[in-house]
């Protein structure tokens, strides 16, 4: 069966607040039982490989960490037309790929979702490879999560209390909580260098 | 003027032209030339300006789920990276894969290739030769009568087909939103093609997007999902069942004939389609043959596709191994990546210290140490250079060196050893390309050269592909329906240390993770990705790298519009990603050349 509305989680979860869309889906899939009709996928960083499910759905929502310039961990929700907009104002990961790419590329090629929703969370740390999301970040996943639970169902599309199987969600082992969990500690595995990659300004 | 040990003039009087970042890549890169007065590049500086090191996220965590993980590393490689990982930790261990697990990688690892081969050309590469804008000027008539001369058994070539695709190109165009086409320099004369050619190759831009979506079902059906497919230590996370029908995950009989179908599909592209495209784009740029730098000299390929499974001679490998030094291509040395004298990577201009200077490590040792500083004829400050200092470090990749050489890996590299090595599916390529196009086999190390090589090993990897499908349709006909070998998989059966190595070609070259484990835990995991040996900094000696030498002596046509430049470094389809890791966001602002 065609699934109608995609909800996407992207980002690199391997860059600290990078991997909050993916988080998102993630605890999405724990917390709420959804129809055949909604497919729940972990994007990563994967570019033209999310086009065929682009093209599969009317709706779309997105979960991602966006630097909007505004206080780390605010929330912030734009729809439809405003969404590219979005998304191009800053460069939100590392991939030159990035998601402004596929929608126009969507665009493009006449695929595009009519119905585009985003979810972005203002990062407070993108640089600390293999770190996991900070305190202010992971605190907005159950916001963000009943926000768009409320928009999906003025949609009309059925949400409940519960769990989704999904395939489409990451190996267990990179998962939050192993993720996490599983960091070498400091002194085994250097994480920074010097002032180059420590935080600019803090 | 400084000559290198590796043979290149290098004079860095010139004025200093910098390109950061460059766009249309994954990662973050930055180059530095200086041109002459007639706006020839005398010296070439690249640099990664990101930091790298997955030893900090793998370090302690379970060998079995390093794939997952590596898999991570960029938006590009990652089925690439997952089975350099899983054959790494197979290689510890001395684990055994069965036949299908053979034939399923190899389809997996292929249709990466593809993909990534097609989605470069058309998405990355095309537009540094194409000119969207002009192929509004294009006669839809006279196109399709250039595609039935390029290639009379495309199908789609009749002149409305091509007056609707202009339409809508006209469209987003006049609506000034040019979208994906906005960062070119559309009026540059470095771009020659006529209108009609510009139409074509962009018509077959909105057609490979079609088609690249079908190419990676095949991940989807053979790693359970894409992206980011399962991969598995000891084999494939797919159970075979021909008879069953609609299984969660199962091989059935329906997933084998959609895989039969891409194949078919994706060979008629390149066949019909990616390589008439190569040849005709190439054919009005034939007089530019810039860009071979290493090429000629130094050629690196690890080989992949084994026929057999856990059988990596070099005899027994369908994308050729061997290496090419001193530009003698009467010789091609095996390549051992056990051998700590072979693989090693150097830091003297690189942002690491190993303690002492002029010293190379094996990956097996390898330490990843940072030390940034700046040369002392740097120009800006150290969160914000205007210029870098070549004479000392200058670059967050390290300089592998096999043997003390620096050396191009990828494509070209590989059909270069293949076609020395005599490799009969490459070499009949190759000679069939250089007659259609009248060209002598010097013309190969080019830009260009470069650019022809993926598309050759496209259309290669497309009949692998359907080598390594009969393979396994016979074999599970047979009755052989084992997919894993799960014998060694609990950590109990493992020795108390353990150490090994992968290596695959991705799509951008040689790719080698070196792991060790101890105590069932990994230890010391250490990537050197292809980026790392064509973007590699100067070494001790003054080596240059692949990127640097390729854009050697190659003319300007406007300094401030690095068409040239651009075309070169996306000829080699570079991935920063992994060979580097992010820096400060306010790298943006060293832009000198603004790169669109």
């Amino acid at each position: 069966m065609t699934a109608k509305v995609l909800v996407l989680g992207i980002g690199n979860v391997l860059w600290a607040d990078e991997g909050f869309g993916v988080r998102c889906v993630e605890t999405l899939a724990e917390s709420y039982a959804f129809g055949p009709d909604v497919r729940l996928l972990d994007g990563g960083t994967q570019g033209l490989y999310l086009l065929p499910f682009l093209e599969e759905v009317d709706t779309l929502l997105v979960f991602d960490a966006v630097d909007y310039g505004l206080t780390p961990g605010t929330l912030k929700i734009v729809e439809d037309d405003e969404v590219p907009a979005f998304m191009g104002a800053k460069k939100m990961s590392l991939h030159q790929t990035g998601f402004q790419d596929v929608i126009a590329t969507a665009q493009l090629m006449g695929y595009c979702p009519e119905k585009l929703i985003l979810i972005g969370c203002q990062p407070e740390e993108l640089e600390d490879y293999g770190g996991g999301l900070r305190d202010v970040v992971a605190a907005q996943i159950a916001p963000a999560l009943a926000i768009a639970v409320e928009k999906l169902r003025a949609l009309g599309i059925e949400v409940r209390e519960g769990r989704t199987e999904s395939n489409d969600l990451a190996d267990p082992s990179i998962l939050r909580g192993a993720y996490e969990e599983g960091r070498p500690s400091e002194d085994e595995a250097c994480r920074v260098g010097d002032d180059r990659f420590l935080p600019q300004g803090a | 003027m400084v000559s290198t040990p590796n043979g290149f003039n290098i004079d860095n009087s010139g004025q200093r032209i910098v390109v950061d970042p460059v766009t249309r890549i994954e990662g973050h890169m930055r180059c530095e030339v200086n041109v002459d007065e007639n706006g020839v590049i005398r010296n070439a500086v690249s640099t990664g300006t990101m930091w790298r090191g997955l030893e900090v996220i793998l370090k302690g965590r379970d060998p079995r789920d390093a794939w997952a993980f590596t898999e991570r590393i960029c938006g590009v490689c990652t089925g690439t990276h997952a089975l350099t990982s899983v054959r790494a930790v197979e290689d510890a261990l001395g684990i055994m894969i069965p036949d299908n697990a053979n034939s399923i990688r190899n389809l997996m690892q292929l249709a990466l290739q593809i993909h990534d081969h097609i989605v470069h050309f058309y998405h990355l590469h095309a537009l540094d030769w194409v000119n969207p804008v002009n192929a509004l000027k294009a006669d839809p008539k006279a196109t399709s009568e250039l595609q039935q001369a390029v290639s009379p058994s495309h199908p789609l070539s009749s002149p409305g087909y091509f007056r609707d695709v202009q339409n809508r190109l006209k469209k987003i165009i006049e609506s000034g939103q040019l979208g994906l086409f906005k960062n070119g320099y559309w009026d540059n004369p470095a771009y020659k093609l006529p209108p009609e050619a510009d139409l074509m190759a962009t018509t077959h831009y909105l057609e490979a997007l079609d088609l690249q979506k079908e190419i990676v079902k095949v991940h989807t059906i053979f790693g359970g999902k894409n992206p980011h497919p399962n991969w598995l230590v000891g084999g494939v996370p797919c159970p075979i069942n021909v008879d069953g029908v609609g299984g969660v995950g199962a091989i059935n009989m329906e997933r084998l004939n959609m895989v039969q179908s891409i194949i078919q599909q994706t060979l008629e592209f390149n066949r019909n389609v990616y390589i008439p495209d190569v040849i005709a784009i190439g054919g009005f740029y034939r007089n530019w043959l810039y860009g071979g730098g290493l090429a000629s000299k130094a050629c690196l390929a690890y080989g992949d596709i084994p026929e057999h499974p856990n059988d990596f001679s070099a005899d027994q490998l369908h994308m050729p191994r061997g290496a090419i030094i001193n530009g003698d291509l009467s010789t091609v040395y095996d390549v051992d990546p056990r051998d700590p004298e072979q693989v090693q990577e150097f830091v003297d201009h690189s942002w690491y210290t190993y303690g002492e200077p002029g010293k190379g490590l094996h990956p097996w040792d390898g330490i990843t140490e940072p030390k940034y500083e700046l040369g002392p004829n740097a120009k800006g400050t150290r969160t914000n250079i205007q210029e870098l200092d070549e004479a000392a470090k200058y670059s967050w990749i390290k300089a592998p060196r096999w043997k003390g050489h620096a050396m191009e890996v990828g494509p070209l590299a590989r059909y270069i050893i293949g076609y020395a090595k005599g490799h009969e599916d490459i070499k009949g390529q190759v000679d069939g390309l250089l007659k259609t196009m009248d060209l002598p086999f010097d013309a190969l190390f080019s830009t260009l050269g470069r650019t022809a090589a993926r598309a050759l090993e496209s259309e290669y990897c497309s009949r692998l592909q359907q080598h390594f499908f009969d393979k396994l349709v016979i074999n599970i006909k047979n009755g052989d329906s084992s997919t894993a070998n799960v014998e060694k998989w609990d950590p109990s059966t493992w020795p108390a240390e353990a150490k090994g190595v992968g290596m695959t070609e991705a799509p951008r070259g040689a790719l080698g993770h070196w792991i060790k484990i101890k105590d069932g835990r990994i230890e010391n995991y250490q990537c050197v990705v292809p980026t790392t040996w064509n973007g590699s900094p100067r070494d001790t000696a003054g080596n240059i790298g692949a990127f640097e030498a390729s854009l050697l002596d190659t003319p300007m046509e406007r300094p401030e519009e690095p068409v040239e430049i651009l075309r070169t470094l996306h000829s080699f389809d570079p991935c920063l990603a992994c060979s580097t890791h992010v820096m400060s966001p306010d790298g943006d602002e060293l832009t000198t050349v603004k790169v669109r």
